[in-house]
């Protein structure tokens, strides 16, 4: 077993932690505090080819898969979380219309989305179904006439939803058959009858548009179904299986963003004469931290490359992103709790990054869900 | 025309090139000059200044005042503006003929253009933006005892070394080294600005001094470049990052805001080349934009000198500059944390002390 | 078109900066980057090759694990590299390293519309001297401290800068440029398309053998032996004191102070 990466995603891992050092971590605090999306640094990411990860080149990518996203979006996650969320949740819509769309839904969708500039966005989630994604309202229902499917319903909190070109809407195409009749559709900006609803206020995360979509006799060409009528509800866990791995390389990018400072900070910080780090409390605290990261990225990094090697990684995603949350949120409080007072103040990253952290527990699946996940795997 | 490099009995001399912008003598020349007089007194030589120019005959006497016994002028349309095809064939032609066995040039933009072409063509070595040079072995060893941490007492040394013994700092000053150049003639050398001391000036050895007119040939052939325009420019601020020297306020101009301003903005003026930047309660309270702000939330800056006019010295202040090469501290509290890492402090009211600080940096710079 | 740009791989001294107790630099223990003024050099010519399409080489003297540095750097949109790498070459100064790399670049062919382009200065040896002797060496016209450049055919314009303003300067190809970092010129990142290609495009190595037939070549200009100048010492200044409080808060204090800022050579 070897766990080096190659020449070229460790030229990845320096570019991407160039980047987020130049471009990210100057605007962190800014995003936080005005609730702004990140315009021109998502059009920065796009120029060096972060929003193309997964997508083979000839759509506009720039191939790689599963452990390229991990690269990437966990050194984001070091010094901005808001932007590892952004192009962790962007990722999900190329890479499923590269898995399930036809060559001419690829043709024409994916290099806006890889290397066009426009941000992708993943619709699932409605107030009625969130853990239950099952219990989706919104329809799709054919119009034999025009060949357009009429859409209608509202999802809520997607993640970069009404700013986005380009989605992946999730709707009943045969209400009757419940699950079973659940379809996704390429959704497009400006299509009429489609409008963004409220930009929510959120606790972290500020800079990632969380947003409300509102379909009201929004048609949409069937050529936009994406798989096959009735695939949707497997489209979509598939799909979150993906994102949880990108959620997990969040959630390890803020907790060593974390252990950084902490570990810095431990160092300067002089009380009772001596450097705080010198005593052992502290030294347990950190010696914790570590170790627990070190442990959530074997699990993100082992879930990724078996999603590259074509292997089942369900569980292990689940795994992943449910060990590597509750340690961003641990991390994060330690870290926090090591700056003290200092931490507490707004001077500082600490107390942003433990606000951050705690959606890695809650969105793509919380960590309940995916207890309930990794227990009907383990126990059959 | 025989010229040999490796010919080292043939060199006789310590040159000075004695640049001019605008027919005026540079500062670096008087202190190059100063400094070679007393190197050509170490070796027992002669020291000459070679100027090249365009009717800069009336300013070669000057040089003669700080100790030149002679100024080689170089005079020609087409040296009037600096080019380094020009400048290069003159200083290397004449050099060739007169054999010098050390030339100095300033370490100016001009002078380090020139100095490693003019090294190259004449086949030896040339050691870059010197701070200190030796030729006497005492001198040197002494030198050394003051200014390292080597254990000189248990090192021996060869006396009767002759050679120019070139000091620089590497590493941005982490290390020194110096450097000799044994096997070859000129020796050359480029001297930082403003580091060897301009000596006293005597109207009686400027009138003693000779001026050697020399003839030059410049062809047009020799021209590959050309000036088409010079233009001066006051230096505009530049970032905090990126800034050589930096004056911080904190709460302590709260007295009087627009003044403590004032203030750090004359006192930087009067360092030439310097930034305001300020603690996070004067950009917290609106004195200065967001933009000044040095610390944990604004910029970390590591200047040659960090001036902290009434900052107490916050763990998040120090965050940003506490990696400074030199930091001075003005408090009127002389526990005030600041103190800790600067390497002077002076516990006293900002508003009577920086006025005087102003003062005795323009008469130093004045001085110079 | 070609434009060749020089490079070092330098530490970073940026950081914290280690020193062996024999008043050495530990450079195992610091971080290896590009040289700053060079990735300057980097950018401008990349600017170039937007703007016309020329080909961009990028060379480095070094040992083999440079290597790394160039791949990053046709990651960045470099189309080739050149290593230039020999135990014949080490303890060169810069007399010698320029031999070796004009020596390199007439052996890889310097035509009438090239240009050489290298950063002013390094931050290790701060010299400024290998650009301004390869061009001496190859002769060609130089033009040092540029901040921009424009070529209309082979006629290139450069602004360089001085110590206070900067003059335009005219001159035509093959010539050598040497630039400075500036606030607007960002050097760009590798693109990740860049890295997926970096290894796949032409890398050449060139050894004593590849070079040892070149007019500039010679055991005496190249290598310790070929370099005029010699380390005679090197040593770390005394170690910075614990700061002082200087008495008082007056004339005399002050005059203190210019007189100590001032014996530091720091005004």
């Amino acid at each position: 077993m070897d766990f080096s990466l190659t020449k070229e995603q460790e030229m990845l891992k320096k570019v991407a932690a160039q980047f987020a050092e130049a471009e990210l971590e100057p605007a962190a605090e800014e995003m936080d505090r005005e609730h702004v999306f990140p315009v021109e640094n998502f059009k920065k990411m796009v120029k060096v080819g972060f929003t193309g990860i997964g997508v083979p080149r000839e759509y506009g990518g720039v191939g790689g898969g599963a452990l390229e996203k991990v690269i990437a979006v966990s050194e984001f996650g070091k010094k901005c979380m808001t932007s590892a969320s952004i192009l962790s949740i962007h990722l999900i819509a190329p890479q499923n219309i590269n898995k399930y769309g036809t060559p001419e839904q690829k043709e024409k969708f994916l290099p806006r989305l890889t290397s066009g500039g426009e941000l992708g966005a993943f619709a699932l989630t409605e107030p009625n179904a969130g853990s239950d994604a099952g219990a989706v309202k919104t329809t799709a229902i054919l119009d034999k006439e025009t060949n357009e499917y009429v859409l209608n319903g509202t999802k809520c909190f997607i993640t970069g939803g009404a700013r986005a070109g380009i989605l992946v809407v999730f709707a009943l195409t045969d209400p009757k058959k419940g699950l079973k009749g659940m379809s996704a559709l390429i959704v497009e900006k400006g299509t009429p009858g489609f409008t963004g609803g409220k930009i929510e206020s959120k606790m972290g995360i500020a800079g990632s548009e969380t947003a409300e979509l509102i379909f009201e006799d929004c048609r949409i060409p069937a050529s936009n179904l994406l798989g096959k009528e009735g695939q949707g509800f497997k489209i979509a866990m598939q799909a979150l299986d993906g994102a949880r791995i990108g959620v997990g390389a969040q959630a390890i990018g803020i907790a060593e963003g974390a252990l950084d400072l902490a570990i810095k900070y431990s160092k300067e910080r002089i009380q009772f004469g001596k450097p705080i780090g010198t005593l052992q409390g502290i030294q347990w605290y950190i010696a914790d931290m570590a170790t627990r990261t070190m442990a959530a990225r074997s699990l993100v990094e082992r879930a990724a490359a078996l999603e590259d090697a074509g292997k089942p990684y369900s569980k292990e995603s689940a795994m992943c992103k449910l060990f590597a949350a509750e340690n961003a949120r641990f991390v994060t409080n330690l870290a926090l709790q090591i700056h003290g007072g200092y931490g507490y103040m707004k001077d500082y990253p600490l107390e942003r990054m433990y606000r951050d952290a705690k959606i890695t527990e809650i969105y793509e699946g919380t960590s309940e869900i995916h207890k309930v996940v990794i227990a009907r795997a383990v126990m059959g | 025309m025989s010229f040999n490099s490796s010919d080292i009995g043939a060199f006789q001399d310590i040159w000075v090139f004695c640049e001019q912008r605008e027919g005026k003598l540079m500062n670096t020349d008087l202190e190059l000059v100063s400094e070679g007089r007393k190197l050509a007194d170490e070796r027992g030589s002669k020291l000459i200044g070679i100027l090249l120019g365009h009717n800069v005959e009336g300013i070669a006497k000057e040089l003669g005042g700080y100790g030149a016994d002679k100024v080689i002028v170089c005079d020609d349309p087409a040296l009037e503006v600096y080019t380094t095809d020009a400048y290069t064939k003159v200083l290397c032609d004449v050099a060739m003929e007169e054999k010098p066995e050390i030339i100095l040039i300033g370490a100016t933009n001009i002078g380090r253009d020139l100095g490693p072409r003019c090294a190259a063509r004449l086949r030896t070595g040339l050691t870059a933006d010197c701070t200190h040079l030796d030729i006497d072995m005492n001198k040197y060893v002494e030198f050394l005892t003051e200014s390292s941490t080597l254990d000189v007492a248990n090192t021996t040394f060869k006396m009767e070394d002759m050679n120019l013994k070139m000091t620089r700092p590497a590493f941005g000053g982490h290390l020194m080294a110096t450097i000799i150049c044994p096997r070859f003639r000129p020796c050359m050398s480029t001297v930082r600005p403003g580091v060897m001391k301009k000596g006293e000036y005597s109207q009686e050895k400027a009138d003693a001094c000779e001026i050697q007119m020399y003839p030059v040939s410049i062809s047009p052939e020799d021209l590959k470049t050309k000036v088409t325009d010079v233009v001066k420019e006051t230096k505009k601020l530049v970032d905090l990052i990126g800034a050589e020297i930096v004056v911080s306020v904190g709460r302590g101009i709260s007295k009087n805001v627009e003044e403590g301003i004032g203030l750090a903005e004359q006192l930087a003026d009067a360092f030439g080349n310097a930034v305001v930047g300020g603690s996070r309660a004067v950009i917290d309270s609106g004195w200065l934009p967001a933009d000044h702000q040095v610390g944990q939330t604004g910029k970390t800056v590591h200047p040659r000198i960090y001036v902290a006019l009434g900052i107490s010295g916050a763990i998040q202040h120090k965050a940003g500059m506490q990696d400074s090469e030199l930091i001075i501290a003005v408090n009127k509290d002389e526990t005030a944390p600041i103190f800790d890492c600067a390497d002077y402090g002076i516990a006293g009211d900002l508003f009577k002390v920086v006025p005087m600080m102003i003062e005795a940096i323009k008469a130093e710079n004045a001085n110079k | 078109m070609r434009i060749y740009v020089c490079v070092k791989q330098v530490p970073d001294t940026s950081g914290k900066v280690a020193v062996n107790p024999d008043g050495t630099l530990n450079r195992a223990s610091m971080a290896a980057i590009v040289n700053p003024d060079d990735m300057a050099a980097m950018e401008q010519a990349l600017i170039l090759k937007d703007n016309t399409g020329c080909q961009v080489t990028v060379v480095t003297m070094g040992p083999p694990p440079a290597e790394g540095m160039l791949r990053e750097l046709m990651a960045m949109g470099a189309d080739d590299a050149v290593l230039i790498s020999a135990r014949e070459f080490g303890g060169s100064d810069t007399f010698a390293t320029s031999q070796i790399i004009a020596a390199a670049i007439t052996n890889l062919g310097l035509n009438a519309e090239d240009m050489i382009f290298c950063g002013r200065q390094a931050i290790d040896g701060d010299t400024a001297q290998v650009g301004p002797q390869i061009a001496e060496k190859l002769d060609i016209p130089q033009v040092t401290y540029a901040s921009t450049i424009t070529k209309v055919d082979n006629q290139v314009v450069v602004k360089r800068m001085l110590e206070d303003g900067y003059m335009m300067v005219e001159v035509e190809t093959p010539c050598l440029v040497t630039c400075v970092k500036e606030k607007e010129l960002v050097p760009r990142y590798m693109t990740l398309n860049g890295i997926n290609d970096c290894y796949a495009k032409p890398f050449t190595l060139l050894d004593y053998e590849a070079l040892k037939d070149e007019p500039l070549i010679e055991l005496d200009t190249i290598g310790l032996k070929g370099s005029p100048t010699n380390i005679f010492k090197s040593f770390t200044p005394p170690q910075k004191g614990a700061g002082i409080m200087l008495e008082g808060a007056d004339k005399d204090t002050v005059a203190d102070l210019v007189k100590r800022l001032s014996d530091r050579h720091a005004i």
